[in-house]
């Protein structure tokens, strides 16, 4: 999906948003207790807890949650229940356990004292009930987490009574699971940017002058920082400026098409009342310093320029640029 | 007017206190931590801050009943990929049917943590409030939590060390100081960490040359001066006088703390010594009565993440004059045995937990005044500072305890 | 658990006074966070006749995962105008507990006045789906169940409970939308249809609207309030308590912890003639009144409240604002707010404020 644009006032040719994907797969260590549950799962076997005052907790957790007492006596239950409560989704969302119309279903198994969130697969609303009985439909494949458990399925009859105890031993027990999370949002810079953005897109630097302390900020953010109030009037600045400060970076960061080692640093343009970020090129790495005159190089149709150059002026005097390092 | 209580440039207040408010003295009694490493493999997120908490808990004595109250705090959800993890750990951290708080202040937020609980002593609502905060970094990535793409940016192109190596060099530049202070940091630090057990890392043959021809990452920064990625957690059990009565082992007393932000970027902005640490400082110095930091403070506990900022926060929180921080590093006095030992534990350059690091400094203040900091104690520490800083060098959250009351 | 210190009645006096919130929107893509609170700030700074600097502390909530940003809050300071440097925190859950946290600044003495701000632009993801992020990593979040979903169990055990039925859920809906009418900051307002449902048993209609907003109030104490404004909203107290995470070991038809938050603040020593309950799902808002001991002759939610709008983050503290406006405005002698975090009311908080003289 492109970025996307509309137009809510004058001053602003086009106010811009974009997708955002936040995505990782995050390495979730288990601890004994949900190890055991989660291995127990993938051999088909639901445990519990039980607590100091004899309840059985289905799913265990590491802690009562009534005494914060740490529990570590494991049980096994049956592998029907009861439904506790339901609700009916007509639409499930990705990554939902069942991708058809199913009910939501907290479960008490059979010798448990607490209930388990799940899918129920059922064909209708009308065919689930508060107090109906359920059986577990195991997943196909295995892998030692809670969707081990494909979903829930209608069951006549009845289970098992009372948990048992288990010493939570399995072969090869699962110690961590990877979950993977995308969400999936869109993302908008606001007015200010979009309009620092599309100057940028004519290579014009446009900033933004508080109208309280007079500072011109690069890029304008639509509030004065220190002092809390819009910035409208626009200013363009640059494009040539001082490198304020920098670092020679010499590792290769991950997602960066970038030869090291290369030169990082704060430019500070002239007419800004502070410095920006960008790579600087044209010179070699160990050539540049404090004080060294700029302007930016345009490659492509790259938002920002690809980088800043000398522009074989003499160097600024540290007293001219120091406020702004 | 700020936490100080004393006049300043604040509002006037015609009469603003209608009966003399006295806070309640708030002391450390339980202190826990994890030992902090890469990984921890072994246990869940609920395993993880349990094990601060029941340590904490244990050093003073005291059950879940005794507590009363929660504040929890951890660098951004995205870390681990729970959102507001502290509804899901309320149960192992035993704070069902009390209340539980959590506080996000960016790299901060260790300290503002321990503050928010303390607050809560001060004030009388509670009388003994369990502090917590943590980090399980290997449930991710740390640098990818930290540089999240944000359409229409610009790529952040240097990573985190990055971010923070033109400071270091604009101190350099502003003091003249020798290239060869980060290294006498890292050293100390490093040595330091071999004396505390809870520090990630050990470096048992670290040497001076070794920090000095280790890999110029992002230069003047190297890779021995950069602080390691870690799991781990640090929980406090701060109480009032009566609790502090009650408490098997000395107590620390808090004599001052505060907080201080400033913008993220703006105008006139001074990253080598940001106002806001000076100010901070300031108003801790006068709650607690120090004028002379230099000479009234025993150790001090501060967040070097690169160290570098050892030097530029012995000049930001007035240990040294502007220019003359490094100085103080260069001499020895910064060493354990020195006359200002700075990070006995090993400090953020030696385990970093980064929600848990700004709490660790706080505690291991804490440790010090009590008297029960171990292999690393400073002898006769009796005023220790803890100090914590996040965002982009813009949040700041400090203490000062000491091993006597304050005066009420 | 050891008692709390020192009667309530020893405590500083603390009030609300000013409030202000954004005109609530299904969507503000064209301001940033910063350029949408702004306003908000300035309007109640302006309320209470302060400039940002004369502000002792700053406290405010929100959350990445609802922005999709790592450390979010630290763009939207941009907003505050923190120079010289301010005495400041935040808060990674609704803007009520940023609330909590300046009440007790205000009450260890060392502060006077706080700023108090919260924003979300629930627009920016789908908020069902972030939602289930907040869900226990293990058991819970691999399932990915939506926020409604939760809210369905629990509207399906409070009818099987006898607690109440579709038909006044629906009343509850519609009472919710009339009395947005008067809400000019509402997003829904008037007659709606129940609609189909979401997730049965709750209908469009028992759902709050997907909402971006913000919310600020300035507190004070005692005389500083007085001088502030003519009519402070007085905080008689306040408290919040948190319930056990996993759904299946809770009573999903009473909120425990809402009682106990309500014990704690006072609530029950006199009757209160008004409430702002948060209560996003029409169902929620049955649990609550139970809770509370709410009977009909307390006014509920003349806001509208989150059905109405309900900008995350920020739609506790405008529970607190607005019953601070029903205060202040005399429409209220002694109100109760409510604010929720977590799947299907887990952790709640309790304010009670009246007007003076006490």
């Amino acid at each position: 999906m492109p970025p996307t644009s509309r137009t809510p006032d004058a001053d602003a040719p086009e106010v811009l948003s974009a997708p955002l994907v936040v995505e990782f797969p995050f390495t979730r260590s288990l601890g004994p207790v949900q190890s055991a549950f989660l291995t127990g799962l993938r051999e088909r076997v639901v445990l519990g807890v039980r607590t100091g005052d004899g309840r059985v907790l289905v799913p265990p957790v590491e802690y009562d949650p009534a005494t914060a007492e740490e529990i570590r006596d494991l049980v096994e239950v049956g592998t029907t229940g009861t439904v506790t409560t339901w609700s009916w989704n007509p639409a499930p969302r990705p990554h939902q356990p069942l991708d058809t119309p199913f009910a939501w279903v907290l479960v008490r198994f059979d010798g448990a004292d607490t209930a388990l969130l799940h899918a129920l697969d059922a064909p209708g609303p009308d065919a689930v009930r508060t107090g109906m009985r359920v059986r577990v439909r195991w997943a196909a494949e295995r892998t030692g987490a809670i969707t081990d458990i494909a979903c829930f399925e209608p069951y006549e009859g009845d289970g098992r009574g009372d948990a048992t105890p288990h010493d939570g031993e399995f072969t090869d027990p699962v110690t961590g699971i990877t979950a993977p999370a995308r969400l999936d949002y869109t993302y908008s810079p606001g007015r200010a940017q979009s309009r620092y953005l599309a100057a940028l897109a004519g290579h014009r630097t446009v900033g933004e002058r508080c109208p309280s302390c007079r500072k011109v900020y690069v890029p304008p953010r639509g509030a004065c920082p220190t002092c809390g109030v819009a910035t409208r009037d626009q200013v363009e600045v640059g494009p040539r400026g001082t490198v304020t400060t920098f670092c020679i970076v010499n590792i290769k960061a991950k997602n960066l098409d970038i030869d090291v080692p290369y030169v990082y640093a704060h430019i500070a343009l002239d007419g800004a009342d502070l410095a920006l970020h960008a790579r600087i090129g044209g010179i070699p790495y160990d050539e540049v310093r404090m004080g060294l005159r700029v302007e930016p190089v345009w490659r492509g149709d790259g938002r920002y320029p690809d980088h800043y150059r000398p522009t074989g002026e003499p160097d600024a005097d540290y007293d001219s640029y120091k406020e702004l390092v | 007017m700020s936490e100080g209580g004393a006049p300043g440039s604040g509002t006037p207040r015609p009469g603003a206190s209608r009966a003399a408010v006295s806070k309640e003295p708030v002391a450390v009694v339980g202190i826990g931590q994890t030992r902090h490493v890469a990984a921890r493999r072994d246990v869940s997120l609920a395993g993880l801050v349990r094990e601060a908490a029941r340590r904490a808990l244990d050093d003073a004595e005291l059950s879940w009943q005794d507590i009363d109250a929660v504040v929890i705090g951890k660098a951004p959800d995205f870390f681990e990929g729970v959102m507001m993890p502290e509804l899901y750990l309320a149960d192992a951290l035993g704070a069902v049917g009390k209340p539980i708080l959590r506080v996000h202040t960016a790299g901060s937020v260790g300290g503002s943590t321990a503050l928010v609980a303390a607050d809560l002593v001060a004030a009388r609502v509670h009388r003994t409030v369990l502090t917590l905060a943590f980090e399980k970094q290997s449930e991710s990535n740390a640098m990818w939590g930290l540089s999240l793409p944000v359409p229409f940016q610009q790529p952040l192109l240097a990573g985190a060390g990055g971010f923070f190596a033109p400071h270091v060099r604009a101190y350099m530049r502003r003091t003249g100081a020798p290239a060869t202070v980060g290294s006498l940091v890292a050293y100390k630090d490093r040595r330091n960490a071999l004396k505390n057990p809870y520090a990630h890392l050990h470096e048992h043959d670290i040497t001076l040359e070794k920090v000095q021809a280790s890999p110029m990452l992002w230069d003047p920064v190297r890779y021995s001066e950069t602080c390691p990625s870690s799991d781990g957690a640090c929980a406090m059990v701060l109480t009032d006088r009566a609790g502090a009565r009650r408490a098997p082992r000395p107590a620390a007393w808090m004599h001052g703390g505060a907080m201080r932000s400033e913008p993220t970027l703006f105008a006139g902005k001074d990253f080598v010594s940001p106002q806001a640490g000076k100010d901070c400082a300031a108003a801790v110095y006068r709650q607690a009565g120090v004028a002379d930091p230099r000479r009234e403070i025993d150790v001090v506990e501060m967040y070097v993440p690169f160290s570098w900022y050892e030097p530029m926060w012995l000049e930001n929180l007035g240990f040294a004059a502007p220019g003359e921080g490094w100085k103080l590093t260069e001499s020895g006095v910064t060493e354990l045995d020195g006359d200002l030992p700075v990070n006995p534990s090993g400090g953020v350059l030696s385990a970093n937990p980064i929600g848990a690091s700004g709490m660790i400094r706080f505690a291991e203040a804490a440790l010090q005044v009590r008297g029960q900091a171990g292999e690393h104690q400073v002898p006769g520490a009796r005023r220790a500072l803890g100090h914590a800083y996040g965002g982009g060098s813009q949040f700041f959250s400090m203490w000062l305890v000491g091993a006597e009351p304050p005066a009420t | 658990m050891s008692a709390t210190p020192g009667p309530a009645a020893e405590r500083r006096e603390v009030a609300v006074v000013a409030f202000a919130q954004s005109d609530h929107a299904r969507d503000t893509a064209e301001v940033s966070e910063a350029e949408l609170l702004l306003p908000v700030l300035q309007d109640a700074l302006g309320q209470a006749g302060l400039r940002a600097g004369e502000i002792d502390f700053t406290c405010s909530g929100s959350s990445d995962y609802l922005a999709g940003r790592a450390f979010s809050f630290t763009m939207a300071l941009d907003s505050v105008g923190a120079w010289p440097p301010i005495a400041e925190s935040h808060v990674e859950t609704d803007g009520a507990w940023a609330l909590y946290e300046a009440w007790v600044k205000l009450l260890t003495g060392t502060a006077e006045t706080a700023l108090v701000y919260a924003y979300g632009k629930s627009s920016s993801g789908a908020v069902r789906d972030v939602l289930t992020r907040q869900l226990d990593p293990y058991y819970l979040a691999p399932l990915w169940p939506d926020s409604v979903s939760l809210a369905a169990l629990q509207a399906q055990a409070l009818i099987d409970a006898g607690d109440t039925d579709e038909a006044a859920l629906a009343g509850i809906a519609a009472r919710a939308r009339a009395d947005a009418a008067a809400n000019p900051h509402a997003r829904h307002s008037g007659p709606v249809p129940p609609g189909e449902y979401v997730v049965r048993p709750l209908r469009t209609a028992d759902c709050p609207p997907v909402t971006d907003g913000a919310a600020a109030v300035v507190l004070a104490a005692g005389d500083t309030a007085r001088r502030l404004c003519d009519r402070p909203a007085w905080i008689r107290g306040m408290d919040h308590r948190v319930e056990a995470h996993a759904l299946g070991v809770r009573d999903l038809t009473d909120s425990p912890s809402t009682r106990l938050a309500a014990e704690r603040a006072g609530a029950f020593e006199q009757p209160v003639d008004s409430a702002e309950l948060h209560a996003p799902f029409t169902a929620q808002e049955v649990v609550l009144r139970k809770a509370l001991r709410l009977d009909d002759r307390v006014r509920i939610n003349p806001s509208g409240g989150a059905l109405a709008a309900n900008p995350m983050m920020a739609t506790g503290l405008i529970r607190i604002g607005e019953a601070a406006q029903a205060v202040r405005r005399g429409a209220s002698r002694r109100a109760l707010a409510h604010a929720t975090s977590g799947p299907c009311l887990q952790q709640n908080l309790v304010a009670v404020l009246e007007g003076e003289p006490r």
